[in-house]
């Protein structure tokens, strides 16, 4: 089955970590910042099980699963601020969020 | 032009455009549905990579369990009525993220990569294999992994928590 090339698999990847790294750099909205993080992470998963298939390697795959895990402890942890956050401010718009700003 | 191939265009066509409603949409609650779509998509391509277990975790964690997070919060959040116009960096942004896109596909064209891959076995990514390798070779990841949950849920349920 998997007679398409390595590189087609690190193109795709590449391709979608930069649409992430836009939505991280660009939205203004803290959820979407956080769904594009997730993407960026997606991203880097598929390059991981791409190696591993072609190098006949399980740690790849190991891998994965430890990023899903952080992932999901990171996805908790973002809202569980941005929650807090809104609740102080009104406001998800990460420009507004300046007190540290020097 | 296989047919393995031609299906990988698809998904991957599929997959930018999901991708591109992600970022681009104004509709907080498109962008969370459009990033399930790309979860879904990724967990096939996991599949036609023989790694049928971590596609069907990618399903169950990924597109279903943090989707579900994300989909609670912006319904607690309503935050759609807030949105503002628009940032004045997305020609900035757009411009930067292309390098990088550049970048890293001139890496990744031009690295050293196996042409064809290992004959797969029967077993290879089967969730026997995968459990093997988890708890043999990476057991200390594994326990340090389950106290960072852990920390995860206090650190959420301590944060969330209304004050008095």
């Amino acid at each position: 089955m998997a007679l398409v090339p390595l590189n087609y698999y690190l193109i795709l990847s590449a391709v979608i970590f930069s649409i992430g790294v836009i939505g991280v750099l660009v939205r203004r909205n803290l959820i979407v910042v956080l769904m594009s993080i997730e993407l960026m992470l997606n991203a880097v998963n598929l390059t991981f099980i791409a190696f591993s298939r072609y190098l006949g390697a399980m740690a790849g795959q190991v891998t994965v699963f430890f990023v899903m895990a952080v992932a999901a402890a990171e996805a908790v942890i973002g809202l569980a601020i941005i929650i807090s956050v809104f609740r102080h401010r009104q406001s998800l718009d990460p420009q507004e969020m300046q007190l540290l700003k020097w | 032009m296989t047919l393995p191939i031609l299906f990988f265009y698809f998904i991957a066509a599929l997959l930018v455009l999901a991708s591109l409603v992600v970022v681009f949409k104004r509709n907080v609650v498109h962008n969370a549905i459009a990033l399930v779509a790309a979860l879904f998509l990724i967990a096939i391509l996991f599949f036609t990579l023989h790694a049928p277990m971590v596609g069907v975790l990618q399903v169950l964690v990924y597109a279903g369990a943090i989707m579900v997070l994300f989909l609670f919060v912006i319904m607690f959040l309503n935050p759609t009525a807030l949105e503002r116009p628009r940032a004045l960096g997305w020609g900035f942004g757009t411009v930067l993220a292309s390098l990088l896109a550049g970048l890293l596909m001139a890496v990744m064209n031009h690295s050293e990569t196996p042409a064809d891959p290992l004959v797969a076995t029967e077993i290879f990514g089967s969730p026997e294999t995968l459990a093997k390798s988890l708890f043999t070779e990476f057991v200390l990841p594994f326990e340090i992994a389950s106290v960072l949950l852990l920390v995860a849920i206090v650190g959420a349920v301590v944060l969330a928590k209304r004050e008095h």
